[in-house]
C-alpha cells in the first residue's frame, strides 16, 4: 500500500468509524477527527521529506484495477507538482479539525462531514485516474454545500447555499463532460492518466484540434467555475462569508485547488493546441479576478467578505501564471496555489475566532482587537502582509515568480504590469485599511471582556499555518526544487508544436483564407 | 416448440397459484407467513438462475421465435425476481393497511412479476402484447387495492382509462406493422423492414407501438398520469410500478426499437434526443413544488426515465455497437432498483403511523430513527448521482455513452447539456427531502418508529445493492454489457 492511500484513507475511515459512535460522546468524536487528521498531516510531511526532487516519474504509485472494461483504476502517486499541494491539504485538514472547537450543535455529523472533505481532496490530489480524480473530489464538494447550508451563519444563509450549490454543481459537471470527452476522443480507452499522457505524446496520437477546441473551454469554465474565475466568482465570496471557518478553510485552502491542479495537470498536456489559443482568454478574465475583484474588496464592509474577496483576487495571480505557459510562471503558479491554501485557511480561522468571540465582522464595528487579542491580532496582521504579498511569505515568491513568467511572455506584458499593480496597490489597500480598522484605534467597550487564544491548543491551527507560510517563504527551494523537474516535460508538451498537427491547422486556415 | 425454457415463468404462474389456494386453508391471522414463503420460493429461483440450474441458463427461442432466452432476458429476469422479492417484504410490512385480500395481494404481485417475466422474453408483437397486458391488468387490481382509500381508487380509475388507452393504441399500431410487412416476429420483422421504410402506414404502426411502451415508462408526452397514480397507489404497489413496470417497458422498448427495427430507429434519432430531454427537464422541474413526498417520487421516476432515454438516443445513434449505451441503461435501471425500494420502504414505514404524506412527516427521522434517516437520505443522495453510490456510476455510463456520439450528431451536445441542467435541478429537491429530515425544526412527533423485520430486511438488502453497485460496479457491469450485446444489429 502506498503511503498515499494511507494519507486519504484515515480521514475516510475515521468518517466511517464516526457514523457508529453515539452523537453525545463528544470528546471521543472529537478526539477521532483530531487523531485521523493529525495521522493524515504526519503522514504528509513524511511523505514530503522522502519525495525525492528532481527525479522524473511518479513516486509512491500504487495501482489497482477497479473497472476493467472502462480502464478505470484506483491509481495514486506524487511528482512535483501534487507533492506540496498534498502536505498543504493535510496541514489544512488538521487545522481545521483543530478550529472545529467552535460547532457546538450536531458536532458528529459537522465531524464526519469534514473528514470526508478532508479525506476525499486528498485523495483528488493524489489520483492519477481521471476518474477518480473527479469522483473523489465529488465526494468532498457536497459536504461542502451540506456544511454551509447547515451549520452557517447570517440572514443569506440559504441564498448562499443556493448560489455555491448551483455554481459549483455546474462547474462540477462541465469539467466531468470535458473529462468524459476527453477519455472518448484521445482513444485510448483509459482513464489512467500517465497512460493517456504516454499514448498521446510518446506514441503520437495527439488529439484533433477540433477536438481540443471542444474539450479545453468545458474544461477551462468547468475549473475556472470552481475556482471562482472571473465572471463565475460570486459565489465565493458570499458562500465564505457565510460558511463555518473550518468549512471556509477547507474549501476556500484546499478544494478550490483542484480545479487550477486540474488545468495544469491534465488540460495543459493534453490540450497543448487549444491551450495555445486561449492563453489571451485566461490572462484577461485573471486580470478580472486580480484588479475588478480587488476593486470589489475595497468597498467591503465585512471583514469575511473582504477576505473572500482577497482569495478571490488571488486566484488571479495563479491563472496568469498558468497563461504564461512557461517553467518560471507555471512554477510560480503552483507555489501560490501552495502558499495561498495556506493563507486563506490561516485567515478563515482567524476570522472565525473574531467572529465566535466578538459576535460580527463588521469592520465599522470592530477596533482595536489588538490589545485584547495579542496572539490573534497579530497573527491577522502577519496573514495580512502574507496576502499584500511581503517578502519572507510563501506567497511573496510565488506571486514574484508568477509575474517574472508572465513578463517573459510578449503578448502578456500589458496584463502583468495590470497584475503587479493590483497586486501591489489594490492588495495593500484593502488589507491595510482592514488591518487598520479592525486591530487600531479606539477599542469599543463592549470588547473589554474578549479572551485571546491562550492556551497552546487553541494557538496551535494558527501558528501551524503561519509557520508553514514562513517556512516556504524562507526557503522556497524546498518547493521550486521539486516543482521545477515535473512542470519542464508539461510546459514542453504545452507549447510543443506537433509536425503531424501543423498541416491540418494549415490546412483549415488557408481554406478559410481562401 | 421447447417448453422447458420457459419453466421459470411456469413456476412462478404456479406459485402465485398455490399462493391463492394456500390462503383457502390458511387461517387468517397466518397469512402474513405466505408472504415469507413466497419470497423464499422466489428467492430458490434466483438461485437457481445464478447457479446454471433451470430455464435461465439455456439460451434458445421457443414457440417458433415468439419466446426468447438469451444474455438480455435473463439479465432483467433476475432484476425482476429481486424487484418481486424486495416488493414482497414492503407488501408483508403494509400487509394490515391492506387489510382483506392480503394473499391476493401477494398471488397478484407474483403475476405481474410472471408478466415482467414474459415481458422479458419476448419477441413477438404478440408476445409483447400479452406480456404487457398481464402486467398492465394486475397493476389495475394492484393500484387501486385499498378499496376503503378514495385516493387508491382515483388513482386505479385513472391508470385503468390511461392504461387502457395506451394499450388500445398498441394494439393498433401491431395491427398496422403487422398489415404492412405480415410479419410479428422481432428478428423476421428485422430482416424485411429495410424494404419498409419509406411506407407511412409502416412507421405510423411502429409509432404508435412506441407510444404505447412510452406510456409503460411514463416519457413525456405520455407522462400525465405517474404522479396521480404513484400518489394513490399503496406504496408496495407504487415501488413496482416505479421499478417492475418501468424496467418492463424499457426491455421491450429496447426490443421493438433495435432487435426488430434497427433501420427505423436509426432514422429516429433526434426524436428519441428531443423526447429524452424534455422528459427530463418536465421531471425535474415539476417536481420542484412537490409536498406530498410519493407525488415528489412519480415526478423524480419521471426524470430517470429520460435518464435512461439517454442510453436509448444514444443508441440509436449507432445500433451497430448497443454495448455502451445498453450497458448504460441495464447498469442504471440495477441502481434505480435497490435506491426507489429503499425510499419506499423508508415512506412506507413513515406514513404508516400519521395519515399525511406531505413531507414534513419526515421532520424529526433521525430522532425517531436513525436507520430510516439514514437510508432515506443514501437513497435520495444516490437518485441525486452522488459518488460513491449506484446513482453517480449509472449517469456517469449514461453520459460517456452520449457523449461518444456528439461527433456525429450535435445534438448529443445539447441533449448532455439539459441532461446536466436536469441534474442540477434535481440536485434542489432530492436534499430538500434530506433537509426535511435532518433540519426542520417544527417536528410535530418524535415518538420512535418500530421497524418490522421484513421492513428491516428489506432496507439492509438495498442499501447493500445501492453501495455495492457505486462501490464495486465492475461485476454488474460486465453482466451489463453482456446483455447489451444483444442489441447491437
Amino acid at each position: 500500500m502506498s503511503i498515499l492511500t494511507y494519507i486519504s484513507g484515515w480521514p475516510l475511515l475515521a468518517a466511517l468509524l464516526l457514523i457508529f459512535v453515539p452523537s453525545n460522546f463528544r470528546v471521543i468524536i472529537r478526539l477521532v477527527a483530531l487523531v485521523a487528521t493529525f495521522i493524515s498531516m504526519a503522514l504528509a510531511i513524511c511523505m514530503f521529506w522522502h519525495f525525492k526532487a528532481g527525479q522524473t516519474g511518479f513516486q509512491f504509485e500504487q495501482q489497482i484495477p477497479w473497472v476493467t472494461s472502462l480502464g478505470i483504476s484506483y491509481h495514486v502517486g506524487v511528482d512535483g507538482i501534487n507533492v506540496g499541494l498534498i502536505l498543504m491539504g493535510a496541514i489544512v485538514g488538521f487545522a481545521a479539525a483543530c478550529c472545529s472547537w467552535e460547532i457546538e450543535r450536531r458536532e458528529k455529523e459537522f465531524y464526519i462531514l469534514l473528514l470526508l472533505m478532508t479525506g476525499g481532496i486528498l485523495g483528488a490530489f493524489a489520483s492519477l485516474d481521471l476518474f477518480f480524480f473527479y469522483f473523489l473530489h465529488e465526494l468532498a464538494l457536497v459536504p461542502t454545500f451540506i456544511m454551509i447550508g447547515v451549520w452557517g451563519r447570517g440572514e443569506r444563509k440559504n441564498y448562499a447555499t443556493f448560489q455555491i450549490t448551483l455554481y459549483l454543481s455546474i462547474g462540477a459537471l462541465l469539467a466531468l463532460v470535458g473529462l468524459i470527452a476527453l477519455y472518448l476522443q484521445c482513444g485510448a480507452n483509459t482513464f489512467d492518466l500517465p497512460a493517456i499522457i504516454k499514448y498521446v505524446h510518446d506514441d503520437n496520437h495527439p488529439l484533433a484540434v477540433k477536438a481540443q477546441h471542444f474539450i479545453f473551454p468545458l474544461l477551462l469554465f468547468g475549473f475556472g467555475i470552481l475556482v471562482s474565475l472571473w465572471p463565475f466568482h460570486s459565489w465565493a465570496p458570499l458562500g465564505y462569508g457565510v460558511a463555518p471557518a473550518p468549512t471556509a478553510m477547507l474549501h476556500a485552502g484546499v478544494l478550490k485547488k483542484f480545479g487550477l491542479y486540474g488545468l495544469i495537470r491534465i488540460a495543459l498536456p493534453l490540450l497543448p493546441e487549444a491551450a495555445q489559443c486561449y492563453v489571451q482568454v485566461i490572462a484577461w478574465l485573471a486580470i478580472g479576478n486580480i484588479i475588478y475583484v480587488g476593486f470589489v474588496a475595497m468597498r467591503q464592509r465585512d471583514l469575511n467578505l473582504l477576505i473572500g474577496n482577497s482569495s478571490v483576487a488571488h486566484m488571479g495571480f495563479i491563472f496568469l501564471g498558468i497563461a504564461s505557459l512557461n517553467l518560471i510562471g507555471i512554477t510560480g503558479a503552483v507555489l501560490i496555489m501552495v502558499a495561498h491554501g495556506f493563507l486563506a485557511a490561516l485567515t478563515f480561522a482567524l476570522s472565525g475566532y473574531i467572529y465566535k468571540h466578538a459576535g460580527t465582522l463588521e469592520i465599522s464595528e470592530l477596533g482595536g482587537l489588538c490589545r485584547k487579542l495579542p496572539f490573534i491580532g497579530t497573527a491577522l496582521l502577519m496573514a495580512a502582509m502574507a496576502g499584500c504579498g511581503l517578502p519572507g511569505f510563501a506567497n511573496f515568491v510565488g506571486e514574484a515568480t508568477v509575474f517574472f513568467g508572465a513578463w517573459s511572455r510578449p503578448a502578456l506584458q500589458t496584463a502583468t504590469v495590470f497584475a503587479v499593480w493590483g497586486a501591489l496597490v489594490i492588495g495593500a489597500v484593502y488589507m491595510t485599511r482592514a488591518i487598520r480598522n479592525v486591530l487600531h484605534g479606539p477599542l469599543p467597550q463592549k470588547f473589554n471582556q474578549l479572551a485571546d487564544a491562550n492556551n497552546v491548543w487553541r494557538k496551535l491551527p494558527y501558528a501551524l499555518l503561519l509557520a508553514s507560510l514562513f517556512l516556504f517563504g524562507c526557503f522556497p527551494k524546498l518547493l521550486t526544487d521539486k516543482i521545477q523537474p515535473d512542470v519542464k516535460p508539461i510546459v514542453s508538451m504545452a507549447t510543443q508544436a506537433r509536425a503531424s498537427v501543423m498541416p491540418v491547422a494549415l490546412n483549415t486556415t488557408s481554406a478559410i483564407s481562401n | 416448440m421447447n417448453a422447458s425454457l420457459m419453466s421459470l415463468e411456469i413456476s412462478v404462474l404456479a406459485l402465485g397459484m398455490l399462493v391463492l389456494l394456500a390462503d383457502l386453508i390458511m387461517p387468517p391471522e397466518r397469512r402474513k407467513f405466505l408472504g415469507y414463503a413466497a419470497i423464499a420460493a422466489l428467492t430458490t429461483l434466483l438461485i437457481a438462475s445464478f447457479s446454471g440450474y433451470g430455464s435461465c441458463s439455456l439460451a434458445g427461442t421457443a414457440f417458433n421465435g415468439m419466446f426468447v432466452n438469451d444474455a438480455l432476458s435473463l439479465f432483467f429476469k433476475r432484476f425482476f425476481i429481486i424487484a418481486a422479492i424486495l416488493v414482497l417484504f414492503i407488501a408483508i410490512e403494509f400487509a394490515e393497511r391492506l387489510a382483506v385480500g392480503i394473499s391476493e395481494y401477494y398471488s397478484l404481485v407474483i403475476f405481474a412479476l410472471a408478466g415482467m417475466l414474459f415481458a422479458a422474453s419476448a419477441n413477438n408483437f404478440a408476445m409483447l402484447f400479452v406480456a404487457i397486458e398481464l402486467i398492465t391488468i394486475t397493476f389495475y387490481v394492484l393500484v387501486s387495492f385499498q378499496r376503503n382509500r378514495l385516493a387508491s381508487l382515483e388513482a386505479g380509475v385513472k391508470y385503468l382509462i390511461l392504461g387502457a388507452l395506451s394499450s388500445s393504441f398498441m394494439i393498433y399500431g401491431i395491427a398496422l406493422i403487422w398489415g404492412t410487412t405480415g410479419k410479428l416476429n422481432f428478428n423476421e420483422l428485422a430482416a424485411v423492414a429495410p424494404q419498409y421504410t419509406g411506407e407511412k402506414i409502416f412507421l405510423l404502426g411502429i409509432l404508435l407501438v412506441v407510444v404505447g411502451l412510452g406510456f409503460k415508462i411514463a416519457a413525456f408526452p405520455f407522462q400525465i398520469w405517474a404522479p396521480d397514480v404513484y400518489q394513490g397507489a399503496p406504496t408496495p404497489t407504487t415501488a413496482f410500478l416505479a421499478v417492475g413496470s418501468k424496467a418492463a417497458g424499457f426491455v421491450l422498448l429496447l426490443r421493438v426499437l433495435f432487435v426488430a427495427l434497427p433501420v427505423v430507429a436509426a432514422h429516429w434519432v433526434n426524436l428519441l434526443i428531443v423526447i429524452s430531454a424534455i422528459t427530463i427537464l418536465y421531471g425535474n422541474l415539476c417536481a420542484i413544488p412537490q409536498r406530498n413526498i410519493k407525488r415528489l417520487m412519480g415526478y423524480s421516476s419521471i426524470a430517470h426515465a429520460g435518464y435512461l432515454l439517454l442510453g436509448v438516443a444514444a443508441i440509436a445513434g449507432n445500433v451497430h455497437d448497443a454495448t455502451a449505451g445498453g450497458a448504460a441503461i441495464l447498469y442504471y435501471l440495477a441502481g434505480y432498483l435497490f435506491t426507489v425500494m429503499a425510499s419506499f420502504t423508508v415512506i412506507a414505514l413513515v406514513v404508516k403511523t400519521s395519515q399525511t404524506e406531505d413531507i414534513s412527516v419526515l421532520a424529526g427521522l433521525h430522532q425517531r430513527s436513525p436507520l430510516l434517516a439514514a437510508t432515506l437520505t443514501i437513497a435520495m443522495v444516490s437518485l441525486a448521482g452522488i459518488p460513491p453510490l449506484a446513482g453517480f456510476f449509472g449517469k456517469f455510463l449514461l453520459l460517456k455513452s452520449v457523449i461518444a456520439l456528439g461527433v456525429v450528431n450535435q445534438g448529443y451536445y445539447c441533449l448532455v447539456f439539459t441532461a446536466l441542467a436536469g441534474v442540477v435541478i434535481s440536485l434542489y429537491y432530492y436534499f430538500g427531502v434530506v433537509r426535511a429530515i435532518y433540519f426542520s425544526k417544527d417536528a410535530a412527533d418524535l415518538s420512535p418508529i418500530a421497524i418490522s423485520g421484513s421492513a428491516r430486511l428489506c432496507i439492509w438488502l438495498s442499501l447493500a445493492g445501492i453501495f455495492w453497485l457505486g462501490i464495486f460496479p465492475d461485476t454488474i457491469l460486465n453482466l451489463a454489457s453482456e446483455a447489451a450485446k444483444v442489441l447491437s444489429s
